[in-house]
């Protein structure tokens, strides 16, 4: 028997925190999976220098700070940053960048704010962003698909040499994501539509066969990645579904004003990162508010900033940033957004009823 | 019947059918009866026995003192050998006044002192008295005084009767059990309080996962247009007072406020039985259904106990344990105490005895919070469990306050759902334990300075006067010796 004093209740559901990081890594797989089948060895070379550099990372800052190591590591949170990381990494990048962001991630992103739960920013994109600025070459050299076993893609070995940073002209096959296209093009001066029509089909976009990171390419799988955590309750449904309606609304918006300027909606949600973010990043428990309006909001947060960076700013991409920039708000969110006490009006007075008989004193 | 959402809950495995199908089965009479004065919500009851007195089964051994209070009886003939300590039914494990009594194996009633009589012709203040006089407390567990409940008429305008046979805590099956095995009783109990309490409807909320208990209801209550029965999603806490009146009826409590405050008095079907046996056959609560139950006990059962009996007695008619239990709770597992030990008796609130085995109760480590919002999800009142815990776990009450502490029911869905098994009802309940010691020390303050002041200013009232009373002696003597210088002159 333990402690004598302890409340209810006694029982407890089956749910752990390891329970939930497993869901997310089994809904990452199927898309995983693929885009190992796309760009082949190195892909997978990086997938596991990431998740182990998160790990290695990961027990270094817990064994610093002195806390229990094994149950940490365990908990399955650092290896899904790692995993996440990869998901979000030109896939034939080499090996220290992999290493250097899963690095950045867990100590920088995480461990400095006090460890699992703590931080304010998602681990993951802060690497990301960390490693856009500091190897601004290396993170937007994307090459086009060479699907594993196929006879343009890299043998082992050779997957090896790329991963290590030594290999072949990645220029050969190099080619710049949907997204990076368009930016390109149209700063001098081609209107989307001439940019996307040689390169770009919808249906494509959707199955995933083209150039970007591993987690930006299938659309499909990424999504249904995404359904398997609602259906699992992992993640409801708000941030995802904000985040998505107020992209699309604002792309429908501007689109409709100048199509020759402004990429069209399915284009948005088809391309890049909308997909994963939507369900995978902007969701992450930690750094998203916990009311459902929160939710809601931060989401459709993310959706603005994501069009707007992706309309107006540098670059062509803006999930990480845009996801950053509502991680920052979602303590406010929280603080301002609550949900209403039972008994009590949204002021958080207790209800009056009419014709109520007043109970003497 | 329409039926209305309530937000949140969770639904944990309910474990009913280790007991649901036991019919319920008297205890033999146990070797001697420890019997609390105080087993219930207000002031514990004061004796009116004495040690080596021989008592009949019914006969009062302690009686009622102040508003909140209820009476104690002697659950069976015998002879009281003292009246002293005991460990109490509580996770505390303290000793509290208790009475104990050594059966003479008769089990012999006193003489009713109430003569049964028609109580639907006896007037409510009648009725509310007789049930005050048999003891009666809700037996959900709170055991709040019933009467005062029914004495809620002279204050609030009633329009219903809510009958509690939700029994949402899993491993309980006691109330599912009495309202199969004596559905027509309890229907007449229920009858009872309703024509005291002077409503026009009553409503028998009863979760889907007793579907015998429903029908039997149903057929009882089947001459009554008045009574309907409603069949309640199994969700837990659809027994929280508030949320099954909220189901019922569409409104909502307001906080800090009584379900009278929107015109419904609730009661529990273990109670409306009570109320039959005293108002119909006269006599007192002395004996309870207890659903013993756990994966550690050998045989579990659903048992008729005398109210005093040792927990030891229940388990060894049960069977003993499978293994040793990881945690011994009185009442539902998510709800319940720890039991201190097996010594400790039977109360009027008691309604299951669990042994869990380790599988069964909470055994991980627990984990930093990740903020899943789980617990926001579930939380039945719309708090914010984590934020909460986070002011609580910092020493901030206040501010775990201001996330609507003190509107929170316990009922520990939270703690049920988090994946990094925190706590949170342990930090809650400490929190509301320490914000009341505090406001009551505050209170103590104020009326000691209070005190203080107007000793003072009585000794200065004081002081003024005497020095008032000096002056005007002094002007009147002086008056005089000018009076007689005066005379003298002259």
């Amino acid at each position: 028997m333990d402690a004598p004093l302890v409340s209810g209740p006694h029982a407890h559901g089956a749910v752990s925190v390891s329970r939930t990081m497993v869901l997310v890594m089994l809904a990452l797989l199927p898309a995983t999976l693929f885009g190992v089948y796309l760009y082949g060895w190195p892909a997978l070379n990086l997938l596991l220098i990431t998740v182990l550099s998160a790990l290695v990372a990961e027990g270094t800052s817990l064994r610093l700070a002195g806390k229990p190591v094994r149950p940490y590591l365990l908990d399955g949170s650092a290896a899904l940053t790692g995993w996440l990381l990869a998901m979000t990494l030109p896939p034939w990048a080499p090996w220290w960048i992999g290493a250097a962001g899963s690095f950045f991630a867990i100590v920088v992103g995480k461990q400095v704010f006090g460890g699992l739960g703590q931080n304010l920013f998602n681990p993951a994109m802060v690497a990301r962003v960390a490693l856009l600025i500091a190897f601004p070459v290396e993170m937007t050299t994307f090459i086009t698909p060479q699907p594993l076993f196929s006879s343009n893609a890299p043998g082992f070995l050779q997957g090896l040499a790329i991963s290590l940073g030594s290999g072949v002209q990645i220029d050969m096959v190099s080619s710049a994501s949907t997204l990076g296209h368009v930016k390109t093009e149209l700063t001098r001066g081609i209107s989307v539509h001439n940019a996307l029509a040689p390169v770009y089909d919808l249906l494509t976009g959707f199955i995933g066969y083209m150039p970007g990171s591993m987690g930006e390419t299938s659309a499909l799988l990424i999504l249904a990645g995404g359904i398997f955590l609602l259906f699992k309750r992992v993640i409801t449904w708000h941030i995802p579904v904000s985040m998505i309606a107020s992209l699309m609304l604002l792309a429908t918006l501007f689109h409709g004003i100048n199509p020759e300027r402004y990429i069209g909606p399915l284009v948005h949600l088809l391309s890049g990162a909308t997909l994963l973010g939507a369900f995978f990043i902007a969701t992450d428990l930690v750094t998203s508010p916990v009311t459902a309006k929160g939710q809601l909001l931060f989401g459709a947060g993310c959706g603005a900033l994501v069009f707007i960076i992706r309309s107006w700013a540098a670059y062509p991409e803006g999930m990480a940033f845009a996801v950053m920039l509502m991680n920052a708000l979602t303590p406010l969110i929280d603080h301002y957004v609550r949900p209403r006490v039972y008994g009590r009006d949204r002021k958080g007075e207790p209800l009056v009823y009419e014709g109520k008989p007043e109970p003497p004193p | 019947m329409k039926l209305f959402r309530i937000t949140g809950g969770v639904h944990p495995d309910d474990c009913k059918t280790l007991t649901a199908k036991h019919a319920i089965e008297t205890l033999p009479l146990p070797d001697l009866l420890h019997v609390p004065l105080q087993q219930h919500i207000g002031s514990p009851a004061a004796p009116v026995v004495r040690r080596g007195e021989q008592v009949l089964k019914g006969q009062l051994l302690a009686h009622s003192q102040g508003m909140i209070s209820a009476p104690v009886h002697a659950p069976t003939s015998g002879r009281v050998m003292g009246v002293g300590n005991y460990p109490a039914h509580h996770a505390s494990g303290l000793s509290v006044p208790t009475i104990t009594l050594q059966p003479d194996g008769e089990d012999r009633w006193a003489n009713n002192t109430a003569i049964p009589i028609d109580p639907f012709k006896l007037p409510s203040e009648e009725i509310a008295a007789r049930v005050s006089a048999a003891g009666i407390v809700g037996m959900g567990g709170a055991t709040f005084p019933a009467a005062v409940k029914l004495n809620l008429r002279t204050r609030y305008t009633l329009k219903t009767l809510v009958i509690n046979g939700a029994e949402c805590e899993p491993f309980l099956t006691c109330d599912d059990r009495l309202m199969q095995e004596q559905a027509a009783d309890v229907i007449d109990g229920i009858r009872i309080m309703a024509h005291a309490l002077g409503v026009e409807k009553v409503l028998i909320g009863i979760e889907n996962n007793k579907p015998d208990a429903q029908s039997a209801m149903d057929a009882a209550a089947a001459d009554y247009p008045d009574i309907s029965i409603a069949r309640l999603p199994t969700r837990y806490p659809m027994g929280s007072e508030k949320h099954l009146v909220q189901t019922l009826t569409g409104r909502e409590t307001p906080a800090r406020g009584l379900t009278a405050d929107i015109g419904v008095v609730v009661h529990n079907v273990a109670t409306a039985l009570a109320v039959h046996d005293a108002l119909r056959c006269g006599r007192p609560l002395v004996s309870r259904v207890v659903t013993v139950s756990g994966s550690a006990i050998r045989n579990p059962k659903n048992l008729r106990v005398l109210v005093g009996t040792p927990v030891d007695d229940l388990l060894n008619y049960c069977g003993g344990f499978t293994s040793t239990p990881a945690r011994l709770i009185s009442g539902g597992p998510m709800m319940g105490q720890r039991l201190p030990g097996t010594r400790v008796p039977i109360i009027k609130g008691s309604s299951g005895i669990l042994a869990l085995t380790h599988e069964e109760t909470v055994h991980d480590a627990v984990m930093p919070c990740i903020r899943c919002a789980s617990c926001v999800r579930v939380c039945p009142c719309g708090l914010v469990p984590l934020e909460m815990a986070n002011h609580a776990r910092a020493g901030d009450l206040e501010g775990a306050a201001g996330f609507g502490l003190m509107d929170c029911i316990a009922c520990g869905s939270c703690a049920y759902v988090c994946p990094s098994n925190i706590p949170l009802v342990q930090y809650f309940n400490y929190a509301k334990g320490e914000l009341t010691a505090r406001q009551r020390a505050e209170h103590k303050q104020a009326e000691t300075r209070r005190l203080t002041e107007l000793r003072s200013e009585r000794m200065e009232k004081q002081k003024q006067a005497k020095r008032e009373a000096l002056a005007k002696r002094r002007q009147a003597a002086k008056a005089q010796q000018q009076k007689k210088a005066a005379e003298a002159d002259a």
